[in-house]
């Protein structure tokens, strides 16, 4: 089996016919990271032992007729998911002898389905990053060039799927962190409806926009893993009841008479010649499948990074304040009473975009500041929901460049964050908004390098948004090309 | 509002982040450039707009008031950096 053009549906098929055993599978994949992974660093932890005593179970499991459809399969983790005897970092030296008592919700429901853990990956230190630079492990490489970023903060989960060394890798989008890397890497990506995926065991950055969701080569793929991943969850008191829903169920529909948003703010200007020109040639794809242009507006979203950047950083300066090197995490080694510890314990724990965004946040939660940062850029999100509100009175989806530019160089801009920040102009609105999205892979640009188109449905529409890229995927190859490192 | 190396050292305390002498100066710089992005927000007008703390303005969930956790005071204090006889041990704070 050539795991490098095998899809997760196969694989499932394969494992359900006895074609392949689990451990067999499991065994491929660990070999593929070992031989693969150094020059990439997209893992941070692989434990062979752990995942081939998972696949043993599952092989069992097929064995006696009780499997499901991803009992056997290996799926790669972000380093930002708890998962019981794992070491979870987070990507931060702050977590860096953390072996997490617990599981999370997502870890938890992979369990049940008997997936297995392959191994838990790279990512910027606690989610805070656009190019999988500031994680305490090291960068993480772009599969279709070394000397790029996957982007970020998934940069991990999405080169080890672009390298094929996973089927499938759990992600975090708090303002684009699944989207943009997905972009990046030339894979599929999805942040769900926020609520859908619980938080629970999933290392906070920014409560009210982070959302777990899942990389993988296509819409078909990312629609049998969110099956799995989505589910209420009592313990995050935002998550969302609803009855489940089969993602896949809607994959095969026609397009004819689905209306395409344009939002002017997105095709103005700052996207880059290479990205537009795959952009307009999806956008035809989509014509002749039957779908029609629409113009529309999205007038704030250039104010969604000022918004984000008020907003992420004051939750997260709250959330991070856990880390206090008392219950859990790095301390000082040495100090000289209880707050010389904590400081002295979180100055050497985080690294320095997480010590921005905590300083940052407390600037704007801070007496004299509150009224005119924070609850400012929540009036200003209002703004940006309702923009969004009006949009889907005129079309179905929304579609637009996931990102500005293809992938940039490693050390491009990571000594200028406000270049950083807008590099994710796209993203960030849907986070606020707290909208489903989609990257998927549409060409190549600039050195070889690939696009992502971004899709944007209405609250609870991912089973049509699978629809609409599996669609285009059924027509296009870009989602099946691999990077020739991949195939080696 | 241009951030001075005392608001930059007061922010540090708040967030119990200690910052050596020459953290301070790159520091200040890109917290200024931070900051002048976040400066574009006071330019829109959002006279009768209400805050928006959550997109999807959820009501909170009640529960039982039963109890649903279990002991497992000793995993969790496995991950401790110093702990004794079940507790969490920190620098002396009172005399």
């Amino acid at each position: 089996m050539n795991l490098a053009n095998t899809s997760l549906r196969q694989l499932a098929q394969a494992l359900q016919a006895r074609q392949v055993s689990s451990r067999e599978l499991a065994q491929a994949y660990l070999e593929r990271i070992a031989r693969l992974d150094s020059g990439l660093g997209a893992f941070i932890t692989t434990d062979h032992e752990r995942t081939l005593a998972q696949a043993d179970a599952a092989d069992a499991r097929i064995a006696s007729g009780t499997a499901g459809p991803l009992t056997g399969i290996p799926i790669a983790h972000k380093d930002i998911f708890c998962a019981q005897g794992w070491l979870t970092t987070c990507g931060s030296k702050m977590l860096s002898s953390f072996v997490s008592p617990y599981d999370a919700h997502v870890i938890e429901q992979f369990e049940v389905a008997g997936a297995l853990i392959l191994g838990k990956t790279n990512m910027d230190e606690f989610a805070m990053g656009s190019s999988n630079e500031t994680s305490f492990y090291g960068q993480v490489k772009n599969p279709w060039d070394l000397t790029r970023v996957p982007g970020g903060s998934s940069g991990g989960s999405a080169a080890a799927v672009a390298a094929r060394l996973a089927p499938a890798a759990t992600a975090t989008d708090t303002g684009g962190s699944i989207r943009q890397p997905a972009a990046l890497c030339g894979i599929s990506g999805i942040k769900p409806t926020y609520g859908l995926v619980s938080r629970y065991g999933m290392i906070a950055y920014a409560s009210s926009l982070d959302q777990g969701g899942v990389v993988a080569p296509s819409a078909d793929d990312l629609g049998l893993v969110l099956n799995t991943m989505v589910g209420f969850d009592a313990r995050d008191s935002t998550s969302i009841e609803r009855p489940r829903e089969d993602y896949t169920a809607l994959l095969d529909q026609p397009l004819k008479g689905l209306r395409i948003g344009l939002p002017r703010e997105f095709f103005s200007g700052g996207v880059s010649a290479d990205v537009e020109r795959a952009i307009e040639a999806a956008l035809q794809e989509y014509e002749r499948l039957g779908a029609t242009r629409v113009e529309i507006s999205l007038p704030n979203t250039a104010l969604s990074v000022p918004v984000y950047y008020v907003l992420a950083p004051a939750e997260a300066s709250s959330n991070l304040s856990r880390f206090d090197g008392v219950r859990y995490g790095w301390r000082a080694s040495r100090y000289t009473d209880l707050a010389d510890m904590y400081e002295r314990s979180r100055a050497e724990g985080f690294g320095p975009e997480v010590k921005r965004r905590i300083l940052t946040g407390t600037y704007v939660l801070s007496r004299g500041y509150y009224d005119a940062y924070y609850l400012q850029a929540q009036r200003v999100r209002r703004l940006i929901v309702n923009d969004f509100k009006h949009a889907f009175t005129q079309c179905d989806v929304i579609m637009g460049p996931s990102t500005p530019t293809v992938a940039f160089g490693l050390g491009e801009k990571s000594s200028d964050p406000i270049q950083m920040y807008l590099s994710d102009i796209f993203t960030i609105s849907v986070n606020l908004a707290g909208l489903p999205g989609l990257s998927i892979p549409a060409g190549f640009g600039e050195g070889g390098l690939p696009v992502g188109l971004q899709l944007i449905g209405d609250y609870f529409s991912e089973a049509r948004l699978l629809n609409v890229a599996h669609r285009y995927q059924q027509v296009t190859d870009w989602h099946a090309r691999v990077p020739a490192l991949a195939s080696a | 509002m241009a951030l001075t190396e005392n608001d930059l050292r007061r922010l540090a305390r708040l967030a119990r982040i200690r910052i050596e002498d020459d953290e301070t100066g790159p520091l200040l710089a890109q917290m200024g450039g931070i900051l002048g992005l976040i400066d574009q927000l006071q330019a829109v007008d959002t006279r009768g707009v209400e805050p928006l703390s959550h997109a999807l303005e959820l009501q909170q969930r009640l529960r039982q008031d039963t109890v649903t956790e279990i002991d497992r005071r000793a995993q969790f204090q496995a991950v401790a950096p110093q702990v004794e006889a079940g507790l969490y041990l920190v620098p002396k704070v009172i005399e």
